[in-house]
């Protein structure tokens, strides 16, 4: 009995590879591994209340609009998009210097108003080049005060550093209520 | 020098592919770990905008999807139209979605679930405006719009 029990033949395993490559590559074709990016955005929320952006003074609101036709206007003066970046920028370092814009960089505000009718492309360009302007600013202000650019900053080690750099440049960026002048 | 000749010519023996089979289940099994299954079946075209500013979203179980873009079959007409999950939806739909897809997370994940619109480049505002309004009444208020990196050049 016991010998002949020795006497199976080993298993031919050749073809495992196989089956196994058959499912390597089902997985491969099925998943995705891309890693979603995007803008983040915190909208505000809902209230009752009327909003009270009468009390804040108009120097210290830089008002970006983009109509319809995908056109850009700042503090009523047409721009284009590659000189937004810059002109939001000097709105937020100015501290008080150029009569037209902010006093200093805490009261600042940028105001972007859209039409119905823009493209969702061109909002993106838009609402990208003012993520980039105050990202910039602070990257400056971190890069001055600490030796380092505001996205080095490790968010446990340098937790009051960011503070800092946050409460010096307040990411104030409102939206409109949604108006339509323009057709979709 | 002969003495590295001396087997030359002879037949190899054939090479061990025992562990084979171990290498490419390792390889199997870091696939089904590391990715997802492609679970949506995209019904609307979105060609996503570019930008320089973005930033990698958080988990994947800590999204919401929200697709908008003209329809890829055009049978459905070329205007855009707003897709959850599988199926076209229209922007009355957004509120019932969230709060039942809320409703199946824990309860503490709920403030940091953000809602990921991807959106067709040739999208109007106006319809991105009334799902933002809609978020904003589930009080869904972390949004991303889904953009992919540009190469600056």
């Amino acid at each position: 009995m016991g010998s002949r029990r020795r006497d199976i033949p080993e298993i031919n395993a050749g073809s495992m590879a196989d089956i196994a490559f058959l499912l390597l590559v089902f997985f491969l074709v099925t998943t995705t591994m891309d890693i979603p990016t995007g803008l983040q955005v915190a909208l505000p929320p809902i209230s009752e209340e009327p909003p009270e952006d009468s009390k804040q003074k108009k120097r210290e609101v830089l008002e970006v609009l983009v109509n319809a036709a995908d056109q850009l206007l700042v503090e009523g003066s047409p721009l284009t998009i590659d000189r937004l970046q810059q002109k939001t920028i000097d709105h937020l370092t100015n501290e008080g210097k150029d009569p037209t814009l902010s006093t200093t960089s805490t009261a600042a505000i940028v105001s972007l108003k859209n039409d119905r009718g823009t493209s969702y492309d061109m909002y993106v360009q838009v609402y990208n080049e003012l993520t980039a302007a105050y990202n910039r600013v602070r990257d400056d202000y971190a890069m001055q005060e600490y030796g380092k650019s505001y996205k080095d900053l490790d968010p446990q080690r340098d937790k009051d550093k960011i503070k800092e750099v946050k409460k010096k440049y307040p990411r104030k960026l409102s939206e409109a209520e949604p108006v339509s002048i323009g057709s979709e | 020098m002969a003495k590295f000749k001396k087997d030359g010519g002879r037949a190899t023996p054939a090479i061990n592919t025992s562990a084979l089979p171990d290498i490419v289940f390792m390889l199997l099994f870091f696939f089904m770990v590391a990715t997802k299954m492609r679970d949506k079946e995209m019904k609307v075209k979105t060609q996503l905008p570019t930008a320089t500013e973005v930033e990698k979203l958080e988990k994947k179980s800590r999204l919401h999807y929200i697709f908008v873009g003209p329809p890829l079959n055009p049978e459905f007409g070329t205007s855009p139209r707003v897709q959850l999950d599988d199926a076209f939806a229209t922007v009355d739909d957004i509120q019932q979605y969230i709060t039942l897809k809320n409703g199946e997370k824990d309860e503490k994940e709920v403030p940091f679930m953000t809602t990921s619109l991807k959106a067709d480049k040739t999208v109007k505002m106006g319809i991105i405006t009334d799902i933002k309004q809609e978020l904003r009444q589930v009080n869904a208020l972390k949004l991303s719009y889904t953009a992919s990196k540009e190469v600056k050049d």
